[in-house]
C-alpha cells in the first residue's frame, strides 16, 4: 500500500477513529489490571489472615529474609519503572532510537530483578526453607515450626506469581522492542507501548507491597 | 432502514461470505465466534447430560447396583464440572451475548475481536485439560475441589482438571472484559445508557462479575495445584493451614458465578417479554439497576455455602442477612416482568412460553434460596437433595430455560430461518413439565433428609426418586427436540426476514442473517428503547428507524 | 480525555527520586523498634509509593473519571474480599464452642 499513512493503516475496521480505538485499549488494559488486583488479592487475604493467627511464626519467617537483597530489588524495579515511563514518553514523541534504548534498559533491569530473586531462592533452598519434605526450620520460641512453612508457602506463592508476571513482562518488552525496530510505532500510534507500560508499572506496584509485607513489617528487633 | 430491499435478492451475510473451515477457525467476527461457542457448549451440554442420566439411572433403585460408589462420585463431579465450567458459564454470555451485544448497540464488532477469538481457543484448551482428566480415570472431588480431599487424598487427576478450570476462567474473563469495553466505547451515536436494551445491562452486570470474581478462583486453583504438586501448605490443616480459607476464596468467585449464569438470562427474559407484550418494560430503570445491584450484592453473600463448615456464628449471621438482600433486586425483576405483561397485547409465541416457564421456575428456585439463606433451615437441609433441587431450579430451571428462550427468539436472526413453531411449543411444555417432575420431588427428598452425593439410599425414598428419574427422561426429550428442529430449520425452515417478531432493538433492523459488519451504515439512534407504541401505531410504523 | 495534560520528564525523575528515598526510609524504619507501628509506617510508605506510581507513572492523574472509578471499584471489591473473610476469622473466638482451628 504505497499511499496509506500509518495512522489509517493502524485503524482497525470496527472503530470509527484512532481515538476511539486507543480509548478502548486503555480502558481494557485498566480492566485487565483490575483482574490482576483481584488475582493477587486472594494471596494478600491469605497472608493477612495467617499473619494475624500465627504472628510468632511470621516473625521467625521474616527473620530469614535478606532485607538488603529485597531493598536492592525494590530499587531496581523502581528504576525499571522510570525507564519504562521514559520509553513510553519517547514513543509518544516518535523518537525510535530513545524508545529502543529505554526498552532495552527496562529489560535489563527486569532481568536483574529476576537474577537477584534467583539468588534469594537459592539461599532459601540451601537453608531448607522451601515447603515440602525438604523443609526444616530451627525452632525457638512459642510457635509450631510448621506454621513457618505456611509463611514460606505464601512467600513463594506471592513472589513466584510476581516473578511469573515479570517474565511475561519481559516477553512483552521484547515484542515491543522488535516492533519498534521495525518502525511500527509513531507519534499517532503507540498504544502497545503505553499498554505494556501500564502492565509493567502494575507489576512494580505489587512488589511495592510485597517488599514491606514479607521482609520488613514482621522484622524482629529484640534479638 | 433497509427493510424493503432485503427480502428479495440473496445478499452476502456473515454465514455465506466464506465457507472454508479456515474462515471459521480464524474468524474475528463476533457472530461466528458466538456460533463456535454454541457448537462447543452444545457438545459439553450433551456430555454433562449423559453423566446426569447415569446419575438418575443409578438412583432408580435404592441399592447401589448400576455403578460403584467410586464411579458415582466421579459421575456427579464430572456432571458438575462440565455443566458449570464448560456449559453454563459460557452459555448465554459467550453465545448470545457475543452475537447480540454489538448488534444491539449498533457496533461493527466487539471492541477486541482478536481477544474474542482467543477467548474461544483458550476455552477449548481449558476444556481439553478437563476432558483429559475425565478420560484418564475421571475426577471425584466434587465440582468444588474442596480441600483437603482435592489437595491430599483424591487419587484422580485433580491437577489437570484444576488447570482446565483455571484456563477456561481466562476465557470468561476475556469475554467479560470485551463486553464491558464494548458497551462503554462502541455504542452507536445517540444510544445513551438509558436507551440500552436491558439485555445489555444484564450482560454488563454479569461481565463485571466475570472480571472481578474469576481471578480469585484462578489464584485459589493455583494454590490447590501448588499444594498437590509441591506440598505448599496454605490450606493444609496438618501445618496449621485452614481448609476453610479455600472455601472462602472459592465461593468468593463461585457464588457470584451463579449470577454470571443467571443475569444474562434475565436480560433475555426482559427482551422477550417486552416484544410479546408489545410494551416498554415496566420500570426500565429499576430492572436495569437491579442487574447491577445483583452483581454487587452477589459478592457479599458467599459464606452462606459454609454455615455448617465451621465458620464463626457471627459471620454466619452477617452473611445470612446479606443473602436476604439479594432477594430484593431479584424480586424487583420478577415484579416488573409481570407488571409488563399486565394489560399487554400478549402473543403466545414459543419464546414467551419459555419465559413463562422461566418465571415460574425462577420463583421456586429463588424463594427456596431465601429458605436456605436462613441459618436455621440451612442447618437442617445442608447437603441434602433440597439444596440440589434449589440450585437446579436456578441454574437449569432459570438459566437453561432462559438460554432456550433466547435461542428461539434470536434463531431467526442468527440463521435467517424460522423453526417450526408447534414443535417449539411442545418442547417448551416438555421442558417445563419434565423439569418440575425431575426436581420437585428432590425438594421433598431433601426435606425428608436424603443426603446428596450417595449412590444408595433407604428404600422409603424410592417412589420420589423414580418420579425424578422419569422426569429426567422427559426433560431430556425436551432438550433434544430443539436441537433437532433447529437443525431441521437450517435446511427446511421458512425465510425469517429481518424482523419476524416485529421487535424493537437495533439487531432487528439489519438483515437476517446480518452482513459481516452488521450494519450497512452505522445506525443513529433517535428513539427510546422498546418504542413499541411507535412501532405498533399505524401511521408511524415504518418510520421507526428515523 | 480531551485535555491532554501530560506529565513531563522532570515529573518522572522527581517521582523516581521520591520513590527511591521512600524505599530507603522504609528500610531504615524497619531497623527501629516501633512495636505495632512498624507495620503501620511500612504500609503507609508503601501506599504512598503505590499512589505515586499509579498517579504519575501510570498517568491515572491525567486519565478519565471512568478509569479512576475502575481503580476505586477494584480496591472496593478487594476490601470486600478481605473484610468479609476476616469477619469470619476475627469472630471465631467469640463463640462459646471450642474452635478446632485455633
Amino acid at each position: 500500500m504505497p499511499d496509506s499513512t500509518p495512522a489509517v493503516h493502524n485503524l482497525k475496521h470496527h472503530f470509527a477513529d484512532l481515538e476511539q480505538q486507543k480509548d478502548s485499549s486503555t480502558f481494557a488494559m485498566w480492566l485487565f489490571l483490575v483482574t490482576e488486583i483481584m488475582f493477587f488479592g486472594g494471596l494478600f487475604a491469605a497472608y493477612l489472615i495467617y499473619r494475624l493467627y500465627y504472628f510468632n511464626a511470621w516473625v521467625a519467617g521474616s527473620q530469614t529474609m535478606e532485607i538488603k537483597l529485597g531493598a536492592i530489588n525494590t530499587a531496581v524495579l523502581i528504576c525499571s519503572s522510570l525507564t519504562m515511563v521514559l520509553a513510553v514518553h519517547s514513543a509518544k514523541l516518535g523518537n525510535r532510537k530513545l524508545t529502543s534504548l529505554f526498552l532495552i534498559l527496562t529489560l535489563v533491569l527486569g532481568f536483574t530483578f529476576l537474577g537477584v530473586k534467583a539468588v534469594e531462592y537459592h539461599g532459601h533452598w540451601e537453608h531448607h526453607e522451601v515447603p515440602g519434605a525438604n523443609f526444616h526450620f530451627e525452632h525457638e520460641g512459642n510457635f509450631d515450626p510448621n506454621q513457618v512453612q505456611i509463611f514460606f508457602s505464601l512467600y513463594f506463592a506471592m513472589t513466584g506469581m510476581h516473578a511469573f508476571h515479570m517474565i511475561i513482562g519481559g516477553g512483552l518488552l521484547l515484542w515491543l522492542l522488535i516492533s519498534n525496530l521495525r518502525g511500527r510505532f509513531s507519534t499517532e500510534y503507540n498504544t502497545p507501548v503505553e499498554m505494556v507500560g501500564l502492565y509493567w508499572h502494575f507489576v512494580d506496584l505489587v512488589w511495592i507491597y510485597l517488599f514491606p509485607l514479607l521482609y520488613l513489617i514482621s522484622h524482629h528487633h529484640n534479638g | 432502514m433497509e427493510t424493503t430491499n432485503l427480502s428479495t435478492e440473496k445478499k452476502t451475510n456473515y454465514l455465506n461470505a466464506d465457507y472454508s473451515i479456515k474462515s471459521w477457525l480464524l474468524t474475528t467476527d463476533h457472530k461466528r465466534i458466538g456460533l463456535l461457542y454454541l457448537a462447543s457448549i452444545t457438545v459439553f451440554f450433551l456430555l454433562g447430560g449423559i453423566f446426569a442420566m447415569l446419575i438418575r439411572l443409578e438412583l432408580l433403585t435404592p441399592a447401589g447396583d448400576l455403578v460403584l460408589a467410586d464411579t458415582y462420585n466421579k459421575l456427579f463431579t464430572m456432571h458438575g464440572v462440565v455443566m458449570i465450567f464448560l456449559f453454563l458459564i459460557p452459555s448465554v454470555p459467550a453465545v448470545l451475548g457475543n452475537f447480540l451485544v454489538p448488534l444491539m448497540i449498533g457496533a461493527k464488532d466487539l471492541a477486541m475481536p482478536k481477544l474474542n477469538l482467543a477467548s474461544w481457543y483458550i476455552f477449548i484448551v481449558g476444556a481439553g485439560f478437563i476432558l483429559y482428566a475425565i478420560l484418564t480415570g475421571g475426577l471425584d472431588t466434587g465440582w468444588t475441589f474442596y480441600t483437603p480431599y482435592a489437595t491430599t487424598y483424591s487419587n484422580t487427576n485433580v491437577v489437570s482438571a484444576a488447570l482446565g478450570v483455571f484456563i477456561t476462567g481466562f476465557s470468561s474473563i476475556f469475554t467479560g472484559l470485551n463486553i464491558i469495553v464494548t458497551v462503554h466505547k462502541m455504542r452507536a451515536p445517540g444510544l445513551t445508557w438509558r436507551r440500552l436494551p436491558l439485555f445489555i445491562w444484564a450482560h454488563y452486570a454479569a461481565s463485571v462479575i466475570m472480571v472481578l470474581g474469576t481471578p480469585v478462583l484462578a489464584i485459589t486453583i493455583v494454590l490447590v495445584a501448588l499444594e498437590r504438586l509441591f506440598h505448599f501448605g496454605i490450606f493444609d490443616a496438618r501445618l496449621g493451614g485452614d481448609p476453610l480459607l479455600f472455601q472462602h476464596l472459592f465461593w468468593f468467585y463461585s457464588h457470584p458465578a451463579v449470577y454470571i449464569m443467571v443475569l444474562p438470562g434475565m436480560g433475555i427474559i426482559s427482551e422477550i417479554i417486552a416484544c410479546f407484550a408489545r410494551k416498554r418494560p415496566f420500570g426500565y430503570d429499576f430492572v436495569a439497576m437491579s442487574s447491577i445491584a445483583i452483581a454487587v450484592l452477589g459478592f457479599l453473600v458467599w459464606a452462606h455455602h459454609m454455615y455448617v463448615a465451621g465458620i464463626s456464628t457471627y459471620a454466619a449471621m452477617i452473611f445470612s442477612l446479606l443473602t436476604f438482600f439479594v432477594a430484593i433486586p431479584s424480586a424487583v425483576k420478577v415484579f416488573n416482568w409481570t407488571a409488563t405483561l399486565y394489560k399487554g397485547s400478549i402473543t403466545f409465541a414459543s419464546p414467551l412460553l419459555y419465559v413463562f416457564a422461566y418465571i415460574g421456575l425462577f420463583m421456586v428456585g429463588g424463594l427456596t434460596g431465601v429458605f436456605l439463606a436462613a441459618v436455621g433451615i440451612d442447618l437442617h437441609v445442608t447437603d441434602t437433595y433440597f439444596v440440589v433441587a434449589h440450585f437446579h431450579y436456578v441454574m437449569v430451571g432459570a438459566s437453561v430455560t432462559a438460554f432456550l428462550a433466547g435461542m428461539h427468539f434470536w434463531w431467526p436472526k442468527i440463521t435467517g430461518k424460522m423453526y417450526p413453531e408447534f414443535a417449539a411449543k411442545i418442547s417448551g411444555l416438555l421442558v417445563f413439565c419434565g423439569f418440575n417432575l425431575t426436581f420437585f420431588p428432590q425438594f421433598l427428598l431433601g426435606y425428608l433428609g436424603m443426603p446428596r452425593r450417595y449412590h444408595a439410599y433407604p428404600p422409603e425414598f424410592q417412589v420420589l426418586n423414580v418420579l425424578s428419574t422419569a422426569g429426567a427422561s422427559i426433560l431430556a426429550i425436551g432438550f433434544l427436540l430443539p436441537m433437532l428442529y433447529f437443525a431441521w430449520s437450517l435446511r427446511y425452515g421458512k425465510d425469517a426476514g429481518p424482523n419476524p417478531f416485529n421487535a424493537a432493538g437495533l439487531e432487528w433492523q439489519t438483515a437476517s442473517p446480518p452482513p459481516t459488519y452488521n450494519f450497512e451504515e452505522t445506525p443513529v439512534v433517535t428513539w427510546e428503547a422498546y418504542n413499541y407504541d411507535e412501532i405498533d401505531s399505524p401511521q408511524k410504523g415504518v418510520e421507526v428507524a428515523g | 480525555m480531551s485535555a491532554h495534560a501530560h506529565p513531563t520528564v522532570k515529573t518522572f525523575f522527581a517521582v523516581w527520586i521520591t520513590l527511591l528515598i521512600l524505599t530507603a526510609v522504609t528500610v531504615g524504619v524497619a531497623t527501629l523498634d516501633l512495636g505495632p507501628f512498624n507495620a503501620v509506617v511500612a504500609l503507609a510508605i508503601a501506599t504512598t509509593k503505590a499512589l505515586l506510581v499509579l498517579l504519575f507513572f501510570m498517568e491515572l492523574r491525567y486519565s478519565s473519571a471512568m478509569t479512576k472509578m475502575v481503580v476505586v471499584a477494584a480496591l472496593f471489591f478487594l476490601c470486600l474480599l478481605v473484610g468479609l473473610t476476616l469477619s469470619d476469622y476475627m469472630t471465631r473466638g467469640w463463640s462459646s464452642y471450642v474452635n478446632p482451628f485455633r
